[in-house]
């Protein structure tokens, strides 16, 4: 999930996946893909030989993007949304 | 932070920490969401211990950044729990920690209190647990 925050992070063994937030393995329910997700994370930790080691996996989330985004928001904003949507000032 | 990672995968034990604020309902406290409403840029930096056999409807989440329908309906998608024991049974791992963590995943942006104590704790806790490696599953 969002490999490039995890490099910034400076994790040192990186598995990127492009699913939505709090998908980390995968879709409810799909066993085969949270496996493959998990399988390769572990084999990232132990076969991985630097650090920063990113491998990413090929697998494409099954729900268009524009939905996925709509579907992994929270039904209300989260505080810190709502602040800067009042304020009108980007974090930081 | 690098370390080497000098066992064999099938020899290893293996912890996993979700940021999906997971927790125990029955017997654990929520993660803060109520100090964090009133203090958007602050967040919760406790940590609960989950079992690592778990049934997911003892499981709640409180994270108020994902639309939680899917982890509570499915917390393996956050906290391979069951997987990661299937997966020592056939061996590709040695074993699994008796427990794993959860955390929140919005943290306040000075990481101070998560720097100080709750990283150390954790530090602490997978030691305990004789942890060979850690699988992070961001949320």
């Amino acid at each position: 999930m969002m490999p490039s925050v995890a490099e910034e992070r400076r994790a040192p063994r990186v598995v990127g996946v492009e699913f939505p937030f709090g998908h980390a393995f995968g879709m409810p329910g799909d066993r085969s893909m949270q496996r493959q997700v998990l399988e390769l994370a572990l084999r990232v930790l132990a076969g991985a030989k630097a650090f920063g080691t990113r491998v990413d996996l090929d697998l494409e989330w099954p729900v268009p993007l524009r939905e996925a985004y709509r579907l992994w928001q929270p039904k209300e904003a989260s505080p810190i949304v709502k602040l800067l949507l009042e304020s009108g000032r980007p974090r930081g | 932070m690098w370390a080497p990672f000098e066992k064999r995968l099938r020899e290893s034990r293996i912890a996993l920490l979700t940021s999906a604020g997971l927790y125990l309902k029955k017997t654990q406290p929520t993660f803060d969401v109520e100090r964090e409403r009133a203090n958007p840029e602050w967040g919760d930096p406790t940590w609960r211990a989950i079992p690592a056999g778990v049934k997911p409807a003892d499981l709640a989440a409180a994270h108020l950044h994902i639309n939680d329908e899917d982890v509570l309906a499915d917390p393996e998608i956050a906290l391979p729990a069951r997987l990661l024991e299937q997966l020592a049974a056939e061996r590709m791992v040695g074993s699994t920690t008796p427990e794993h963590l959860s955390v929140m995943g919005y943290q306040e942006r000075s990481l101070e209190g998560w720097r100080e104590k709750t990283v150390p704790e954790l530090v602490a806790r997978l030691k305990d647990q004789a942890a060979d490696g850690l699988i992070l599953a961001p949320a």
